[in-house]
Order: structure tokens, then C-alpha cells, then sequence
């Protein structure tokens, strides 16, 4: 083949795999959500279009994005075009709707239960037999123990954890600041490495070896449990922990632009039905719906909780006082401690 | 005195007339093993191991990975960003480094300088670059809004982030080789009456052909492997805004190993056809060399 010949095929296959592929022209929706989520929402959208289909006979397809929940909800204020946001915590959500006004500021009020359709806890996941004999918080800032937790400074998980930690000190010294303070600092010290996500922090605790407790979501510690060893580790709940809300929105923009608030709001809602609430039980979230919540009751331990609203007057003051540039946590956590 | 003298002269000329050394039979086979260990260590075990856990699963379930639709589909956008970016690059770099090697003109030296800015900033970077500019909060990004416009967390995005990433390969490989043959055969066919076009096409394309097509092989593998850029600007949509090398974090974060390992491997699988053709182009070099 002579070197013409090659250049003019080279540009002739370019534009040939370059052709966009057609997609069919059915109703698509995105979802951006936070790192654990992924198993949940992959039945759940299944279960939904199915629904749907049977429903209104209109295809939907749902399309998913994840990552870090603070890292996701950056994404959606610079333009990525999510019908609706799965996420960690409310304050990311407020996020978007204070930065870049994709929706009203009251969102969390047009869902029931806070927007929240499922819930989690924050449990330690130790290794097989409990070697280092971690039961409580109190025995996370023993000299020694290694603990794994994500950074709070982009990871949800990672602020449900910080919070759990610092609101089981207030109980325990009685709501003294400083000792509360303190006690965080110390467990932080037996932090050796923080990752940015969730889910990183678990493949550096699972499949990395590294550390003795892994700080998790109840589901997300259930579910590296039975996708990766029973036999290796296992769940300890602690006497106190925090009751996590993951809450859920429509991006007002984006479906108005789109014209898809209707199978949006459809999507959302299923998420409260019974067949969702089921899927969120069998992905090891708790479930809002009582009897479902019974049903599933040997998988979740009963732990006492704490809750963000009572126990730290809600995200914004939480985020004020912890998460901040010079908050709590940076005035707590020395990189490379030992 | 003499003693004393004759003492002191005589290392000297020792060191004037010492013998060449012999080589020690020991050094190369030294060098030659730490090399090869260094090698297996550090490029073939990692490679093998990639392959290995690719296939753990057995041949049936590695084809099922790569036939999951959004694997398809990644594999899909890795391919068309990479038609894209690899023939305007071509074009650019030809013309980047004709203008460069063949003409004089101002600011020549800060042209070059520029071409070689996205060798010197990290991919991240460059993938912010496009979120500043078309992001919603960025310069044209309200603008792109209203006119439904979508440039990053898109295909339009992607494309851009890894022309900006393969940006310096054809012209960086061209650049040299134009500038030591000189302008001689140029300027011959220019006073025996050749166009522009003809100049270009029948004297110093055909001077700088395996160059070229060097530095598209090199463009192209950077295209299909970047990760940093890419991940910035994509949204990690399923089935829409992932590339390959995404959608091989995003199997391993899901503990789908066997998966992640088989797309991995596919990559790998490209890397290498792209290296042989590299040693298929070196050996025609090689020949043309030598008629």
C-alpha cells in the first residue's frame, strides 16, 4: 500500500467509526448518584422501567453516573445534566441548589421522609474473628488499631462517620466540647490513610489489607461481606451510632428543559412503592416502609442513633462547625500521624 | 636526589602506558541481567498478570465483559475519540511543523513553546481548562445552555480533552526531521514551478513519511490509554461518557475484577498491536534506509 493511499484510508476509517451511533429517541433519564449505590440503582432501574413500560407503555432508559457524593454534585453544577441526584447527604444537594439554582432551595420537603426513601447507619467492618477485639468507639483510639475511613472532606460516607465518632463522644463526656474534640483527634490519628471516596476506602481495607476496622455504611459493609468473604470479616455495631439519610431530588432545570419531570417524579416516587422499598432492603439499605423494614429486621442490628437534625442542628451548622476550610476536622486531623 | 626524583616520575609514566584494559566477562552479563529482571519485574509480570486475571473466569465469560453493552460503548467512544482527534492532529501537526521547520517568521520559538504545553501540564489540568471554560459556571457555559449546547459531560467534551492531551505527538516527531532536511528540495520545486499543495504532497510529505506515521501511532495510543483529562470532563455516564480506561475503574471499584481485568486487557491488546505496527513502520524505515 502505497503511504497516499494509507493516509486517505486512515482519514476514510476515522470518519467512518466516527459517525455518532443512532440511539433510539425513548425517554432518558440520569441519575447521578454516590459511590455505594451503583448494585441498588442497576436492579432498581430495571424493576422501575418494567413498571413503567407496563404502565404508560413509554421505554425508559435510565443512564448512571458515580462517584464521590461531593464530587458528584460539583459535576452537576458545572453542567452535567442529571434528571434526578441520588446522593449522600443533603448539604450536597443544597449545594446545587444554592450555586447554581437547578432547584428550589426547599426540595428536601416535596419527598416524604426528608426525601430520604432508605436509610443506613455507620458500622465497623473488622476482620474475620475480631482479632484486635473492636466493640465500641472507645476501642478505636487505642494505641495500635488502625482504622480506614474515607476523606469527609469529599466523601459523604466519610462525614457520616466523622459525625457518628464525635456525637458518640458528646454522649460520653457529656457534651463537653473539647474533651469531644479530643477524643475524634485521637481516633484520627489511628487513621493511616484517607481515601476520597467510600468505595476506595473499602477496596483499601478489603482487598489491600490494610488496617483493622473499616468506618462503612451498614450496606456498603454488608455488601463487601457477602460479595467478598463471609469468611474473612465481619460486622460489628457499635452501641451508638448516627442514622443516615441519603436523600433524593428532582433537578427542576434539567427535566424542565428536557421535558422529562414527569417520568422523573415517577422514578423518584417508586422509590417509596413497596417493589422499591424492597430493593433498597435486599441492597442492605433500611427501609422506610414498616412492614418491608420488618421483614428484613434480622439483617439490620439495632443500634441506638443519633440523628444529624437533633444531634448537630442539620448539615449546614454541621458543615459549618466540622467540614469547613479550618473547621473542626482540619484543626483535628495531622496528616502522617502515627 | 635522583632516587627521590626518579621515585616520583615513575608513577607517572605508568599511567602513560597502561595497557588497554580487558573487559571484565562479568560486566555485560550483569547489566544485561539486572536489566532483564528490571523488565520482567516492572513490565511483563504486570502485563502477564493483566492477561492471567483477564481470563481467570475462563475465555466465555471474558467475551461476555467485553459484549456487556456498556463496555460496548465505551470501547465505542474510546474508538471515536480517538478518529477524531487523531487525524486533526495529523493535519495540525503537519502543518504546525511545515510552517516551523520550512518558513522564518516571529514568535517562532513561542510557537513551539505552546505546542509543547500539554506535555508539561498534568491531564487534570487540562481537563479543568475545558470545565472552566464551557462548564455551566464557566465562561461560555450559560450560554451553551440556552442554546442546548453540550460540550462537556458529552461526547463534544471528551473529544476536545484528548485533542488537547494528543496535541504535540505528530508535530513534536516532525518538527526535528523537517528541520535537518533542510529546505534544499523545497525550494527546487518551487523554481521548477510546483504549487504549494504539490510541494507539500510530492516533496516533503514523502521525506518525513515514517515520522508521521510514527508520531500518529504514538498520538493514537496516547488517545485510546488517557485517563486524567477524560475523567475530568466526562460524567462517568454508563453506557454514554465512559471510555475505556473509565469504565475499567469502574468494574474494579465494583468488584467485578474479572471484568475490569478483561477490559484492562483489551486495552493492553491495543497497546500492543499499536507497538507492533510501531516495529513494522522502524523496520520499513530501516529499509528505505538502506536502498
Amino acid at each position: 500500500m502505497s503511504f497516499k493511499k494509507l493516509i486517505v484510508g486512515f482519514i476514510a476509517l476515522g470518519i467512518t467509526i466516527g459517525l455518532p451511533p443512532a440511539f433510539a429517541a425513548d425517554v432518558t433519564l440520569l441519575n447521578v448518584s454516590y459511590d455505594p449505590t451503583r448494585e441498588l440503582y442497576q436492579d432498581f432501574n430495571k424493576a422501575f422501567a418494567k413498571q413503567y413500560e407496563a404502565k404508560t407503555k413509554d421505554k425508559v432508559t435510565i443512564r448512571q453516573s458515580h462517584g464521590g457524593s461531593g464530587k458528584q454534585a460539583r459535576s452537576v453544577i458545572d453542567g452535567l445534566e442529571a434528571d434526578v441526584v441520588t446522593l449522600a447527604l443533603a448539604y450536597d444537594i443544597d449545594e446545587i441548589a444554592a450555586r447554581a439554582k437547578l432547584l428550589s432551595p426547599d426540595w428536601q420537603k416535596k419527598l416524604p421522609n426528608n426525601a430520604s426513601p432508605y436509610t443506613s447507619i455507620i458500622v465497623f467492618l473488622v476482620r474475620k474473628g475480631n482479632p484486635k477485639a473492636l466493640k465500641d468507639w472507645d476501642d478505636l483510639i487505642k494505641p495500635g488499631v488502625k482504622v480506614i475511613t474515607p476523606n469527609p472532606k469529599t466523601s459523604g460516607g466519610a462525614r457520616w462517620n466523622y459525625l457518628a465518632a464525635w456525637g458518640y463522644a458528646d454522649k460520653k463526656f457529656g457534651g463537653d466540647q473539647s474533651k469531644s474534640k479530643n477524643f475524634v483527634k485521637t481516633l484520627y490519628k489511628n487513621v493511616p490513610v484517607l481515601d476520597s471516596g467510600a468505595r476506595g476506602s473499602t477496596t483499601t481495607f478489603v482487598e489491600r489489607n490494610q488496617g483493622d476496622v473499616l468506618l462503612a455504611w451498614e450496606n456498603e459493609a454488608i455488601l463487601a461481606l457477602r460479595e467478598l468473604g463471609p469468611d474473612k470479616f465481619e460486622i460489628v455495631a457499635p452501641s451508638l451510632s448516627i442514622l443516615a439519610e441519603p436523600p433524593v431530588a428532582i433537578v427542576d432545570k434539567v427535566v424542565d428543559k428536557k421535558g422529562t419531570r414527569k417520568v422523573a417524579q415517577a422514578y423518584l416516587e417508586f422509590l417509596y412503592t413497596d417493589e422499591g422499598q424492597e430493593i433498597a432492603a435486599k441492597h442492605y439499605y433500611r427501609p422506610r416502609n414498616e412492614a418491608i423494614a420488618k421483614k428484613y429486621e434480622k439483617q439490620f442490628p439495632k443500634v441506638a442513633l443519633i440523628n444529624i437534625g437533633q444531634a448537630f442542628g442539620g448539615w449546614a451548622k454541621a458543615t459549618k462547625t466540622h467540614f469547613v476550610d479550618g473547621a473542626s476536622f482540619d484543626q483535628i486531623y495531622e496528616p502522617g500521624a502515627k | 636526589m635522583v632516587a627521590v626524583l626518579s621515585a616520583v616520575a615513575l608513577p607517572q609514566a605508568t599511567v602513560q602506558r597502561k595497557p588497554v584494559r580487558k573487559p571484565i566477562p562479568w560486566v555485560p552479563i550483569v547489566l544485561v541481567t539486572i536489566t532483564l529482571l528490571y523488565l520482567a519485574l516492572f513490565l511483563f509480570v504486570p502485563l502477564a498478570a493483566v492477561f492471567a486475571e483477564a481470563f481467570k473466569k475462563g475465555a466465555g465469560f471474558y467475551w461476555d465483559a467485553i459484549r456487556e453493552p456498556d463496555a460496548w460503548s465505551a470501547i465505542q467512544l474510546t474508538l471515536i475519540a480517538a478518529a477524531i482527534a487523531v487525524p486533526l492532529n495529523l493535519v495540525f501537526g503537519i502543518a504546525a511543523a511545515w510552517a516551523i521547520a520550512k518558513f522564518d517568521f516571529r514568535f517562532k520559538s513561542l510557537l513551539i513553546t505552546l505546542i509543547d504545553l500539554p506535555f508539561s501540564v498534568s491531564p487534570v489540568i487540562s481537563g479543568l481548562i475545558y470545565v472552566l471554560i464551557f462548564g455551566l459556571q464557566g465562561w461560555l457555559g450559560p450560554w451553551l445552555s440556552e442554546h442546548d449546547i453540550k460540550i462537556i459531560f458529552a461526547v463534544p467534551g471528551i473529544v476536545l480533552a484528548t485533542i488537547f492531551v494528543t496535541f504535540p505527538f505528530v508535530a513534536r516527531e516532525l518538527i526535528p526531521l523537517m528541520q535537518a532536511q533542510g529546505r534544499e528540495e523545497e525550494e527546487a520545486a518551487a523554481v521548477l514551478g510546483a504549487s504549494g499543495w504539490q510541494t507539500l504532497w510530492y516533496v516533503t510529505l514523502p521525506n518525513v513519511k515514517w515520522g508521521l506515521l510514527y508520531g500518529v501511532i504514538l498520538c493514537n495510543a496516547r488517545a485510546m490509554g488517557e485517563f486524567g483529562a477524560v475523567s475530568v470532563v466526562s460524567g462517568h455516564i454508563r453506557g454514554a461518557t465512559n471510555t475505556l480506561p473509565l469504565h475499567v475503574e469502574i468494574l474494579y471499584n465494583e468488584y467485578a475484577f474479572a471484568a475490569a481485568f478483561a477490559c484492562a486487557s483489551l486495552l493492553a491488546f491495543l497497546a500492543l498491536i499499536t507497538l507492533a505496527i510501531k516495529s513494522l513502520v522502524e523496520a520499513g524505515q530501516h529499509k528505505e534506509h538502506q536502498k
